[in-house]
């Protein structure tokens, strides 16, 4: 069945935190390496992107842990899977592989559940992170026309990214946590390119990253602008994700719920992180902020970024049974008519 | 059917443009073909300065502003690029949305990479056809831009309603029907175009626009209009009262049918109510084309509107005043008539002759100092200023000798000279004489002044300020050797810099170190003034112009980006293949050397290009424009007047001699080397031309440029020749000068310079021109007028030795020997390769179709040891030459 069909229909969920639940596990060293990097010269622990090639079944398990509770979309483990943040592992050869099989599992897992439970079909939305880079801003204060990446660099490392989540079988991709517009741009850039070598085209998310109470995204940008600035795609969603918590996050998803002429999306975090770094916001208490905007027919997608797990999405997945998606405003129809 | 989408764009922030939007205001400052301040800022890699431009546009209410790099000599590309990287770091400039001015695809597109928010690219047509209009849509879509499409197609600009609005309605279906293009995103450019120009066919542009406009967004949903409105009033220049009246009433009825946004410039903007009705009245009916006679009636009307003409009456009221009052007003108009008697009359009421020159004449030359600071005088104005001050200085100095009071009273004394080598000192004389007119004694040494003659100077008459002046680029090294000469013989004396090679920077970065004592750059002569008052007068000064340069120095140094250059071998790989086949006509008509002994100034002149000399008077603006200049177009009326008085006269008298020589020859290149033959068997050299190549790294397409690379290497038939010139107007000036010094006439003496400068470069002009046509004739039916001509819109290059294609001076030395300059034109060459007269230029030719003026630019060690090697120098040697172009 076609998301944009569902997504008029009620709420979609989206799962929640990968990173939090790969902890639980424990892995060493040598989970990550397998037997492939087995001998590769750098430590690779904490990659969690390799653990598609190493450890499959971990993120099987993983997947299926949200379905179960819920969730209609599963985001492929492939945050930093690009030639940019693989470098940092000297891994750029194995990002193509990184993205097909994350994606192809994933899509397997869901493949399972929509067969057993075919009213609700699931998702595989490949996930696209912001890379370690800024493409508008200078990392050298003293040198602020410098530029450590530019946006050819980025196109080119995005391509490959999409190429292998469309080609493992992902339904969506999701250009996300977008601190910096100017990467998300040169995502989408690279996405069309993709688009048109394969002849296919897969509806695509965007969510930024509003990272303080300024409301403005790292690079500076408001929500709006944010918006402005990636509404030249007919995007499926438009949202915001990480960094704040639901409550923070309210009054920019307002912000879009009045502008976007697509559909609008939320993954927050559980909370902001307490004084050592842990997200400790009960599924709980994040349910009743989130039942605020649900309340307030502000979404049509929600789940959960950092610190979030399958306990969390479980409340959110009950909440948004329960409340209706938000609509579009005839004027916003009108336009998003026009894009798509 | 009529949709209602904003157009919405972004900086950092928002701007949604709905139809109820008032008129949006696009600034236009950060253009360097609009703005001669912001094209030098960028020449000049200013950069700071350049964002505080976009920074005040942005304050003072621009809601987009149009960044525009187009200009030849500058990498439009790289400026375009770094320039939207710096102001991304800005975020109180960055908030408002970028248009990206451009008429090259390449720099659309490089911005585009650079900006996060949603901007504006101006302009896209369908001038070169539907194929290439569509890619550029696509892509301009791809990267979320908004697009400004000019009303142009393949048979050119649409001129009347009809085409306007075919031409919109046919881009408008292909963007929205093909392409996609979201139509609230497209923004037409239907032209607008001056009225009241006395042609017929003009009689209907605005009513056109105005209706193209309307129609375009009766029936063409979404679409924007923008345009840039000071076009129309063009014929009206000078007459600003008609002008502003003329955009007002433009806009108010271009905005009632529909435009959206545009280039305005906010302070030539009448309110439209506040336009006096009767003006009003006879401007509408023009911009209507409400009445046959409108142009005829505003072309009347005008001249009774206010500030419009100024009366023309000589008022000798003047000379009814006291005698302190004559000295002044003498000073401040520049009157020399009556200088001598008013000076007598004051004498007998002083009991001291020094008296007059303490009073009456130093207020008046005060009074002139103050205008010229405060930008009420111009320049020309201070030096006629300065010769009346003269005047009455001499007629007094018998008096003041008889009564032994010369020198009682010690004035500040600053000696002038341009550096060893060099021999251009317009802006020196110009520095002298403001100086001069301030109370300040000058000794002026001249040209081609050595170190120690300098040194030996400022020691006998025991001198307050030296200040080096120069042109060349030799001249910074020999200035920072007078710098060590000062420190290692003990002088304290503040040492000023100026000249148009030298540069704040380069004097914090190489001079102020070399030299303990205070070190200061000029930027022009009006600096000079205060600049001078402050070190004699300010003791902190010194301290804070030291601290000054030295953070300057290190924040250069800190900044500075060693981009790594690519070994040369891959520039050399990356070079342009020309085509030599059916290149027959590059073939000459004529080889060997031609001279011309007496060239016909009368000729010569028609090819003058006025601008840079209303900019050596430091008059900014272009001419024609200048004259009309609300600022100083009178002035600049005024000194052209004088100008062509001077020519005639010395056409009349046969006062400057023009001579020329001109050469082609076969050649072959090889690599950045050209190799010149005595005739077409290419076996006798006559010389060998070393060249340099572009080593910085290169985009897509681009290529790494070397002028050996115009010259068709030897295995190919066709192609293989090179061109040489010397041309001079500058012989029998020492004699004019001469005259002009002894009646303390700076005056004639800077305007004699000037207008030598300003011929021998005509005269490369007129002489390229008869290369082209006839001596080489491969153009041999090119027609151009004058101003194509300084647009160089021709076949073919003539870069000069030591300018940016090929910038060691010393190949001026093989040049000059190939065509024995100095037996055939008498022109010489100095110590660092000058050429004396200084109205002299040389050069090389270079004919084929695709050779273009470039920078070298920066260059690698590599290059260097290679270059060292061709020219069998030391690499020192090669170094000394070639410092500004090391990347090391």
């Amino acid at each position: 069945m076609n998301i944009k069909e569902i997504l008029k229909d009620r709420i979609l969920v989206l799962d929640g935190a990968m990173g939090t639940m790969i902890q639980r596990y424990n892995l060493t060293e040598e989970d990550f390496r397998g037997e492939r990097f087995k001998n590769h010269n750098k430590p690779l622990k904490g990659n969690n992107d390799l653990l598609a090639l190493t450890r499959p079944d971990v993120l099987r398990a993983i997947h299926a842990e949200y379905f179960e509770a819920g969730a209609d979309i599963a985001e492929t483990n492939t945050f930093s899977g690009t030639t940019i943040a693989q470098a940092d592992y000297d891994l750029q050869e194995a990002v193509y592989d990184i993205n097909f099989l994350s994606a192809k599992l994933a899509r397997e897992v869901a493949d399972e559940f929509t067969t057993k439970e075919p009213h609700k079909p699931r998702f595989v939305a490949g996930s696209m992170g912001p890379t370690n880079r800024t493409a508008s801003l200078s990392p050298d204060v003293n040198r602020p026309g410098f530029r450590a990446i530019t946006f050819d660099e980025l196109k080119e490392a995005y391509k490959e990214q999409a190429k292998g989540l469309i080609e493992g079988g992902a339904d969506l991709l999701l250009v996300e946590t977008v601190f910096d517009t100017l990467n998300a741009k040169a995502a989408l850039f690279g996405i069309q390119e993709v688009f048109d070598e394969l002849g296919k085209e897969l509806p695509i998310m965007v969510s930024g990253t509003i990272t303080d109470a300024s409301g403005r995204t790292l690079s500076g940008q408001t929500t709006e602008a944010f918006l402005t600035s990636v509404s030249h795609m007919p995007l499926l969603s438009i949202g915001l994700n990480c960094a704040l918590g639901a409550k923070e996050m309210r009054q920019y998803l307002q912000i879009l719920d009045k502008n976007a002429p697509f559909m609008v999306s939320a993954h927050p975090n559980a909370g902001l992180p307490n004084e050592f770094g842990e997200y400790d916001e009960t599924p709980e208490l994040m349910g009743e902020q989130i039942k605020d905007f649900l309340n307030d027919g502000i979404l049509n997608i929600v789940g959960g970024c950092c610190g979030t797990t399958p306990e969390h999405i479980r409340v959110i997945a009950e909440l948004a049974a329960q409340f209706s998606p938000r609509s579009l405003s005839p004027l916003l129809k009108a336009h998003s008519k026009l894009n798509n | 059917m009529k949709q209602n989408q904003p157009l919405i764009l972004s900086g950092l922030e928002p701007l949604v443009i709905t139809p109820e939007s008032n008129f949006v205001n696009v600034g236009e400052r950060t253009n360097v073909t609009g703005s001669k301040k912001f094209l030098r800022l960028i020449k000049e890699e200013l950069f700071e300065e350049a964002l505080s431009v976009a920074r005040d546009q942005v304050e003072n209410g621009a809601q987009i502003i149009d960044v525009n790099m187009d200009e030849g000599l500058i990498d439009g590309k790289a400026a375009m690029v770094l320039f939207l990287n710096l102001i991304a770091s800005e975020p109180d400039i960055s908030r408002v949305p970028i248009m990206i001015d451009s008429s090259k695809w390449e720099i659309i597109e490089a911005g585009l990479k650079c900006i996060q928010g949603k901007g504006v690219v101006n302009s896209i047509s369908l001038k070169s056809g539907e194929k290439e209009f569509i890619y550029q849509a696509t892509q301009i879509k791809r990267y979320g831009a908004a697009v400004i499409v000019m009303a142009f197609d393949e048979e050119g600009q649409a001129d009347s309603y009809k085409r306007r609005i075919e031409i919109c309605e046919r881009a408008y279906r292909i963007l929205v029907n093909q392409v996609k293009f979201p139509p609230q995103d497209i923004i037409f450019d239907p032209n607008i175009f001056p009225v009241a120009t006395g042609m017929e066919e003009h009689r209907n542009n605005a009513v056109d626009f105005f209706k193209a406009t309307k129609w375009i967004k009766d029936n063409l949903p979404g679409a924007k209009i923008s345009g840039g409105v000071s076009n129309v009033s063009f014929s009206f220049r000078g007459n600003n009262a008609v002008r502003e009246a003329m955009h007002s009433a433009f806009l108010y009825h271009a905005i009632k049918n529909g435009m959206d946004m545009g280039i305005v410039n906010p302070g030539m903007l009448e309110v439209y109510d506040e336009i006096p009705k009767d003006l009003l009245a006879h401007v509408e009916d023009v911009l209507l084309n409400r009445r046959d006679d409108a142009t005829e009636r505003l072309l009347d009307f005008s001249q009774t509107v206010k500030g419009s003409t100024k009366q023309k009456i000589i008022d000798d009221s003047w000379r009814e005043e006291k005698v302190e009052d004559r000295l002044s007003h003498a000073l401040v108009k520049g009157i020399v008539e009556y200088i001598d008697d008013d000076t007598e009359e004051a004498r007998k009421n002083f009991e001291q002759p020094l008296e007059v020159i303490e009073g009456p004449l130093m207020n008046g030359m005060n009074t002139v100092g103050d205008l010229f600071g405060s930008g009420k005088m111009f320049l020309p104005q201070v030096v006629k200023s300065a010769r009346v001050m003269k005047k009455a200085v001499s007629y007094l100095l018998p008096y003041l000798e008889a009564a032994k009071q010369a020198g009682a009273r010690s004035q500040s004394k600053i000696l002038l000279a341009t550096v060893k080598g060099d021999v251009h000192d317009i802006g020196k004389n110009i520095v002298g004489v403001v100086l001069a007119c301030n109370n300040y004694e000058i000794i002026d040494l001249g040209v081609m002044v050595s170190a120690d003659k300098i040194l030996l100077a400022a020691k006998e008459q025991n001198v307050d300020i030296i200040g080096l002046s120069g042109l060349i680029t030799p001249s910074l090294d020999e200035m920072v050797y007078v710098a060590k000469e000062m420190e290692r013989e003990g002088f304290t004396t503040p040492l000023l810099i100026g000249g148009a090679t030298t540069s704040r920077i380069h004097t914090a970065v190489k001079i102020d170190p070399e030299y303990s004592g205070p070190v200061l750059h000029v930027h022009d002569a009006s600096r000079s003034v205060p600049v001078a008052g402050a070190l004699l007068k300010n003791d902190t000064f010194f301290d804070s112009i030291k601290k000054e340069y030295k953070k300057l120095r290190e924040d250069y140094l800190a900044k500075r980006e060693v981009k790594l250059l690519p070994p040369i071998e891959e520039a050399i790989a990356n070079r342009q293949m020309l085509n030599w086949n059916n290149q027959e006509n590059l073939t000459p008509n004529f080889i060997g050397t031609k001279v011309y002994n007496n060239y016909s100034v009368e000729e010569i002149r028609n090819f003058i290009d006025w601008s840079p000399f209303f900019n050596t008077w430091m008059l900014k603006g272009k001419y024609p424009n200048i004259l009309t200049d609300e600022v100083v177009g009178e002035e600049a009326t005024k000194l052209l007047k004088d100008a062509n008085t001077l020519l005639d006269e010395l056409i009349a008298n046969k006062s400057l001699i023009a001579k020329a020589v001109v050469g082609i020859y076969p050649a072959a290149s090889k690599n950045e080397s050209v190799q010149v033959y005595k005739d077409e068997t290419k076996n006798k050299v006559l010389s060998n031309f070393h060249f340099l190549r572009q080593q910085n790294k290169k985009g897509e397409g681009r290529f790494n440029h070397s002028l050996a690379d115009y010259v068709a290497p030897k295995n190919e038939a066709l192609g293989g020749y090179i061109g040489g010139f010397a041309v001079t107007t500058g012989l029998g000036i020492e004699k004019l000068i001469a005259k002009y010094e002894a009646g303390h006439d700076d005056y004639h003496i800077i305007m004699v310079k000037a207008l030598a400068d300003r011929l021998a470069e005509a005269f490369a002009e007129l002489m390229h021109q008869k290369v082209r046509k006839e001596l080489w004739g491969y153009a041999s039916d090119e027609s151009l007028d004058n101003d194509s001509l300084i647009k160089e819109s021709y076949q073919g290059i003539r870069p000069a030795p030591g300018y940016p294609a090929c910038p060691d001076h010393t190949e001026k030395r093989t040049l000059f020997d190939l065509l024995e300059v100095e037996k055939n034109t008498g022109i010489e060459l100095t110590e660092s390769f000058a050429m004396y007269p200084a109205a002299s230029v040389s050069g090389f030719y270079f004919a084929h179709p695709n050779a273009t003026y470039f920078g070298v630019g920066k260059i690698g060690k590599d290059q260097v040891e290679a270059y060292a090697k061709r020219k069998n120098i030391t690499i020192e040697e090669a170094e000394k030459w070639l410092k500004p172009n090391l990347n090391y």
